[in-house]
């Protein structure tokens, strides 16, 4: 088994799963809001063709949750809006 | 990553992907074999690890995680630009495959919405069930897999069209008795798991607020307009309605492209798999929709043609029965536009609209969707029009009071940058240079 | 009198609002569609900061006025007009040297041009280099988002009466006894006018030849790169000092200096190659390459954001880098307004404006002979 953290809570995933399959098998649906409407979005293609699944991990925004496999120790996190707010100014 | 070019590269490692690399290995090319996922075969053949449906004699030409980003056309042959360096080839085949089409309704974005496709990734290829009360809806025969996998966890199947029209195509079926026992057999697992199979019936509405927790399913008349509603509670939904061809690099290649029976554009091919432009094949859904045993024989044409063989006629003959009952399939599963309401959101990137994208025409003069998407941004967002682009084309020829056309699809589906590369990646070429 | 504008890109949409808003009647004719011509291909700049004392200085220093007019009337909102200000980089000591010069040369024009020490810099652009040696801050320089202020401009001209026609393509040009155009043959059939405006941007020559009246008009192939959608992190149109000197160069080949800003739809746009290479609609990766090294350059956050898209315009360039605008002696009742260069999103208000004043008889509110149709004449 495979142990990551998503916004600070543990989650196990089987190892060669994508961050996205674990988190759905862990029970979340989301884990992005829209940059307008901050509405929430999770999976929708699965297969890396929408760009609505993404998600921070270790610190890089904007990666799809559905095509990124999940290491060992990887810290994931939800991503609000473009997912660069250090960057505003 | 330069080194001496292959006589052929095939990109994808699907069906067809794969046929057409093991056919031109068969006859003695140098092939090398790029798909953008860790481990090949494509969207089919999915498979956890330690199943591996790729033959033994072609492992050793697959590059794995080779996204192509770009293609470049030179004198002597191909420069493929992935994201884990550059392949070089004589000859191309291109075997990209499809992803499921989308038609939006209200709801559509919520969280535990999936595309028929995502349900099945996520099932086959890690284990995972997108829920346990998953309506099933869209239209076509891969509804019909989808659902007998998800088995007990399916609460319908609600397909828009009717397999009935196959009754009036009786020789393209007789051509293909598998194709019969197939569905026949996946009725008779949705039947044992006890799963409502409901025709001419759509879903036209998700609701929830933070996920999806019921659907409003229609029954459709004749003319496609709902008639009589009815809400079913579910904790997931997985729609479809066929496929998109992914014709990112047919495109930056220049090939040739038109309107398929199904409403999708698809790259033209010769009899011998040829695209229009000199030394590029096309292999499976982007030369047009037909299921994996079609683009298995298109694969194998293209693979042996390009290695310089000449393909069975047998293998001639298979395509030519399957392309029937893909006709038949496209013409009994149509596809309409829907008639989304107003505040429906068409492009799910930039959060655009369907009134946005109608007001750009009535208001803004806009005559086509690449106008549209200039001034409303549908597919100006990080899919870039991959989900949205057949609706919105639908929406914009309807509010012109037209049909859609290929220009309108093509307007939509050209993609100069085929996967995400970074700018810092991209800066590294010129030290090269 | 009746004006017909062949072109409904930005500058056909900024001549037929100002001459609706005269009064005159209008008609819009396009073969493609809105805005889908040379105007797609451009990145909104209104720059007064990357031009010389000089005709055009003068032109864009009147634009910026009238881009202010046309927000208050139009509302900046329906135009993503945006007075966000332009700032011009320098990264070493003789480019500093060039750029102190010029804002000089400006300030005495009326340009509003402010110097930079480097250590000022990053209050203006936060997310900037280090690695300058100054700069110089434009308050005047404005981002607009063309195709949907030339919808929105076109828009504003039918509600004043005017007709706009897409695909419909001008075949011909009719002409009385006298020689003076009349109107002009169309694919929907002949159409008559009392002036027939040129504003088909990069295929103004073209058109000009149709009249009989030729006008040296050349495309200029440009790239421009859009990122991945990002919060607000670059606050104006930001530029290297060499900018200025690839914009009047007259060097065939490629040349690339780079321009990053922001957009309100969160991309940021890079532009700006400039390569003399005809109507070549192929993707050049070096070129590509080359501005993505120069944006991460200047700001190089960049190096970890993705590419979306890329696209490239065609811009219209006389070779004296003028534009073409007012009547045309050689064929009376013709007027051009064309061969902008990349400049034409800024100049477009102006040029409107002043083909409005033209064509109701006002004065014009500046000198338009150097800007003459038959100054090119052998």
């Amino acid at each position: 088994m495979t142990t990551f953290s998503f916004d600070g809570e543990e989650v196990t995933a089987e190892p060669g799963q994508s961050v996205g399959a674990a988190l759905l098998a862990a029970g979340y649906r989301s884990w992005r809001t829209t940059r307008h409407g901050g509405a929430p979005r999770g999976l929708f293609c699965g297969i890396g063709v929408c760009f609505d699944c993404l998600v921070v991990v270790n610190g890089r925004p904007g990666l799809r949750a559905c095509l990124t496999e999940v290491r060992d120790g990887d810290v994931v996190s939800s991503q609000e809006g473009a997912g660069r707010d250090h960057l505003a100014c | 990553m330069t080194t001496s070019p292959a006589d052929i590269a095939v990109i994808g490692a699907g069906p067809a992907g794969l046929a057409a690399a093991a056919a031109a290995r068969g006859r003695g090319a140098r092939v090398a074999l790029l798909d953008s996922a860790g481990r090949p075969g494509g969207q089919y053949w999915r498979h956890r690890d330690g199943h591996n449906p790729i033959p033994a004699s072609l492992r050793q030409d697959i590059l794995a995680g080779h996204a192509v980003w770009h293609v470049e056309v030179e004198a002597d042959g191909f420069v493929l630009h992935t994201t884990a360096g550059e392949v070089r080839a004589r000859t191309v085949i291109v075997a990209t495959g499809a992803y499921d089409r989308q038609l939006p309704f209200p709801g559509w974005t919520l969280p535990g919405v999936f595309t028929a496709g995502g349900a099945q990734a996520m099932l086959k290829g890690h284990g995972v069930p997108v829920g346990d009360r998953v309506v099933v809806a869209g239209t076509g025969p891969f509804l019909l897999p989808v659902a007998a996998a998800l088995r007990h966890r399916v609460t319908g199947v609600f397909e828009a069209g009717s397999p009935l029209g196959f009754a009036r195509h009786p020789l393209a079926v007789a051509r293909n008795p598998g194709k019969l026992v197939e569905g026949a057999r996946y009725l008779r697992a949705l039947h044992g798991h006890r799963i409502p199979f409901h025709t001419r019936t759509a879903v036209v509405a998700a609701h929830g607020d933070d996920r999806v927790h019921a659907v409003t399913v229609a029954r459709l008349d004749r003319n496609r307009r709902p008639v009589s509603e009815r809400e079913i509670e579910c904790d997931a939904v997985a729609v479809g309605y066929g496929f998109t061809p992914q014709l990112e690099l047919p495109l930056q290649l220049g090939c040739d492209t038109r309107l398929d029976a199904d409403g999708s554009l698809v790259a033209t091919a010769d009899e011998w798999q040829r695209a229009s432009v000199p030394g590029v094949y096309l292999a499976g859904e982007v030369c047009g929709v037909g299921g994996a045993q079609l683009s298995v024989v298109e694969g194998a044409i293209a693979g042996a043609h390009a290695a310089g063989a000449r393909p069975r006629r047998s293998l001639l003959r298979k395509r030519a029965a399957l392309r029937a009952f893909a006709a038949a399939m496209h013409d009994t599963y149509r596809v309409g536009a829907g008639r989304p309401a107003d505040d429906t959101i068409v492009c799910r990137c930039e959060e655009v609209t369907v009134r946005e994208v109608r007001e750009s025409v009535v208001d803004l003069g806009a005559t086509d969707p690449r106008g549209v998407k200039l001034l409303a941004r549908p597919g100006m967002g990080l899919c870039q029009g991959r989900v949205c682009g057949y609706a919105t084309a639908c929406l914009v020829a309807e509010a012109c009071g037209r049909p859609v056309t290929a220009a309108d699809l093509r307007g939509l589906a050209a993609r100069p940058i085929a996967a995400p590369v970074t700018l810092g990646n991209l800066a590294e070429g010129v030290e090269d240079a | 009198m009746d004006v017909l504008v062949i072109g409904a890109g930005m500058v056909g949409a900024a001549c037929a609002y100002h001459c609706a808003a005269a009064g005159l009647r209008v008609t819009v004719l396009d073969r493609g569609g809105v805005a889908t011509g040379t105007t797609s291909g451009g990145e909104g700049n209104i720059l007064v900061s990357d031009k010389e004392p000089g005709p055009e200085l003068d032109l864009a220093l009147l634009s910026v006025r009238r881009w202010r007019i046309l927000g208050e009337r139009i509302g900046a909102d329906r135009l993503e007009l945006e007075h966000k200000g332009g700032v011009v980089v320098a990264r070493s000591a003789p480019a500093l040297a060039g750029l102190a010069d010029l804002t000089g040369r400006q300030r005495a024009c009326g340009v509003d041009a402010v110097d930079v020490t480097a250590g000022d810099l990053p209050a203006l652009e936060p997310n900037l280099t280090r690695d300058v040696t100054g700069g110089a801050h434009y308050p005047q320089d404005m981002q607009v988002q063309p195709m949907l202020a030339a919808a929105a401009l076109l828009r504003a001209a039918r509600d004043l009466g005017a007709t706009v026609h897409t695909g419909t393509e001008v075949r011909g040009f009719l002409f009385g006894r006298d020689g003076a155009v009349t109107g002009v043959r169309a694919g929907s059939g002949d159409r008559a006018a009392g002036w027939v405006v040129n504003a088909a941007g990069t295929w103004g020559g073209e058109v000009a030849d149709l009249a009989g009246a030729p006008l040296p008009v050349l495309p200029r192939k440009g790239f421009v790169l859009v990122t991945e959608p990002l919060p607000r992190v670059i606050r104006h149109k930001v530029y290297t000092a060499d900018y200025v000197a690839g914009v009047a160069s007259d060097d065939a080949g490629l040349e690339t200096s780079v321009v990053v800003e922001g957009t309100r739809a969160g991309t940021v746009l890079i532009g700006a190659s400039r390569e003399r290479v005809g109507f070549d609609r192929r993707m050049s990766l070096p070129v590509i390459r080359e501005l993505a090294a120069q944006a991460i350059g200047l700001f190089p956050f960049l190096a970890d954001v993705t590419l979306l898209r890329t696209y490239l315009g065609f811009r219209p360039y006389c070779p004296d880098h003028l534009p073409v605008i007012g009547p045309d002696p050689r064929v009376p009742g013709l007027v051009h307004a064309c061969g902008h260069e990349g400049a034409g999103i800024g100049l477009s208000a102006a040029t409107g404006h002043l083909i409005a004043q033209t064509l109701t008889g006002a004065t014009p509110d500046l000198d338009l002979a150097p800007f003459r149709p038959e100054r090119f004449a052998a």
